[in-house]
């Protein structure tokens, strides 16, 4: 079981106080009915399923109930960072594949 | 050598020392006509069919690891067809009558048991939704019937049907020609198989990258035992058929989770058919060496571990106890995850992609080791011919920018 730090309670909580919402930024089209229908494909179903690092949205639903966003390692499953939602994914570089 | 009784005598009284080896190991050559990259049973039997009905020889399968130590050795090994949707009937029914006459048609015991998968039912609504599978699969020919508990209990003595359960067993869907194979062996079987009709198939040969010419069209593959060249690819990883599209440039609408399995220590017979039930998730059956194979749940979170959280495989065990309290004092011996590719609709892609010469056949999550030879037989009908077969043409990439999703949460029964 992960354990994972909101960054608004500031304290590490097992990964069953948390709901897993996806790949984090990708922002919605702002008017949906311009967009072709491949950007809407790209939008709604395609995703970067990386192989290393994984910037990912929480939601601490058995607490304050917000989202925030995650750089996890999907190799080793190590979380490297939490932030808010909204804020930039911060640059932490590429980590070695398979590394910690 | 093909393998007989004669075959088995001989080798008996040699004292089976000079049994050859199942696969020839080639070296890579410099260039094939097609190249499959995954070496797992649907790879493998891809390259079997291209090669058995497409008269396409000079192909390799390209594999990082060895044959069957990705998800072809992780599956549950479960067997079987009662989905709702008629495009999916059609690419697993196929597969049922196909592993009916898989060992024959390999010359290799794949271990097909058709024991009977039995679903159970634990709510109102699994009774509406199971009865509704029941007779939309009679309706398309398809065998599955409705047991009451009791007769649910006859089929499977030491299932538990107490009223007293939390969430007691009202009934079951049971397909009597579902069952379970030897996984390992289906992909030895294809591996083996397919080497004779002179398909090279190179272990330890990861693919780095995928070459295009100025056109865009694929002209090969650059692994970790030289640079391949190959007209046509075809991608078949499973788990890492993202991190592979990618190198082409293709984004994939798919995402990686690990799905969890564990095996008891091996008892007498005791579990005559495959049990699943979706409600409280468990998936369990009886390998021949008497270890219970027990499918759990997958992580929520995209993972490339090959492990997961330990508290899945618990939620299932909790389930799996309830439902046989005989098996509450057994100890569990190895538990593991498989890395699966989830689709938003949870049904295969199978196909052509953007990139000409470039093929993919991936998104079965939970549920690929059933339709291997189905999968098998009409992707290397799609790499052939350069068209999609037409049971896959709906599988195609593209229903995702024309919204023709093939909703089938069934797929897998467990629930997403």
């Amino acid at each position: 079981m992960l354990l994972i730090t909101c960054p608004y309670c500031c304290t590490a909580r097992p990964e069953s106080e948390f709901r897993y919402s996806g790949e984090a930024h990708i922002a919605r089209p702002l008017e949906p009915a311009t967009v072709s229908d491949d950007d809407w494909a790209a939008f709604l179903y395609m995703r970067t399923n990386p192989k290393g690092l994984h910037a990912e949205r929480w939601r601490h639903i058995h607490g304050c109930g917000r989202f925030f966003n995650t750089l996890r390692n999907t190799v080793t499953d190590q979380i490297l960072k939490t932030y808010p939602a909204g804020t930039p994914r911060p640059d932490l570089g590429a980590p070695a594949e398979g590394g910690r | 050598m093909r393998f007989s009784l004669f075959s088995l005598a001989r080798q008996a009284l040699g004292g089976h020392a000079r049994w050859p080896a199942q696969w020839r190991s080639p070296e890579p050559k410099a260039a094939y006509d097609a190249v499959i990259v995954g070496g797992g049973g649907h790879g493998l039997g891809t390259a079997y069919h291209l090669a058995k009905e497409h008269g396409l020889r000079n192909i390799a399968v390209l594999e990082k690891g060895w044959l069957g130590g990705g998800n072809a050795g992780r599956n549950s090994t479960i067997i079987r067809s009662h989905h709702p949707r008629g495009e999916t009937e059609a690419t697993h029914q196929p597969s049922v009558k196909l592993w009916e006459t898989l060992s024959d048609e390999l010359n290799y015991n794949v271990m097909y048991s058709p024991r009977g998968v039995m679903m159970l039912a634990h709510t109102v609504h699994d009774i509406q939704v199971f009865k509704r599978h029941v007779h939309a699969n009679r309706l398309a020919g398809i065998d599955n019937e409705w047991l009451t508990p009791e007769a649910a209990k006859d089929f499977c003595p030491p299932l538990n049907i107490s009223p007293k359960l939390r969430y007691p067993v009202l009934g079951a869907a049971l397909q009597r020609r579902g069952g379970t194979a030897r996984h390992d062996a289906v992909a030895w079987g294809y591996a083996r198989a397919a080497s004779a009709l002179g398909v090279d198939i190179i272990e330890n040969a990861e693919v780095t990258a995928i070459r295009r010419d100025a056109s865009g069209a694929v002209e090969g593959v650059e692994t970790t035992r030289g640079v391949i060249k190959a007209k046509k690819v075809g991608v078949v990883a499973a788990g890492h058929t993202s991190v592979l599209m990618g190198m082409a440039g293709v984004r994939m609408p798919l995402e990686s989770y690990p799905l969890q399995a564990l095996v008891s220590e091996p008892v007498k017979p005791v579990l005559p058919c495959v049990v699943m039930s979706n409600t409280v998730h468990a998936y369990v059956s009886q390998s021949d060496k008497g270890e219970l194979v027990i499918g759990a749940g997958t992580d929520v979170y995209t993972s490339y571990s090959q492990t997961g959280g330990l508290h899945v495989s618990a939620h299932t065990l909790d389930a799996i106890c309830d439902l046989f309290p005989t098996f509450r004092r057994m100890r569990m011996m190895r538990n593991w995850g498989g890395i699966v590719d989830v689709t938003p609709d949870r049904s295969p892609i199978i196909g052509l992609t953007p990139v000409p010469g470039l093929y993919v056949n991936c998104g079965w999550g939970t549920g690929g080791f059933k339709a291997t030879p189905g999968s098998a037989f009409v992707f290397a009908a799609t790499m052939a011919r350069g068209e999609p077969h037409p049971v896959a043409a709906p599988f195609s990439l593209e229903r995702f920018t024309t919204g023709r999703l093939i909703d089938e949460a069934a797929a897998a029964a467990v629930a997403h």
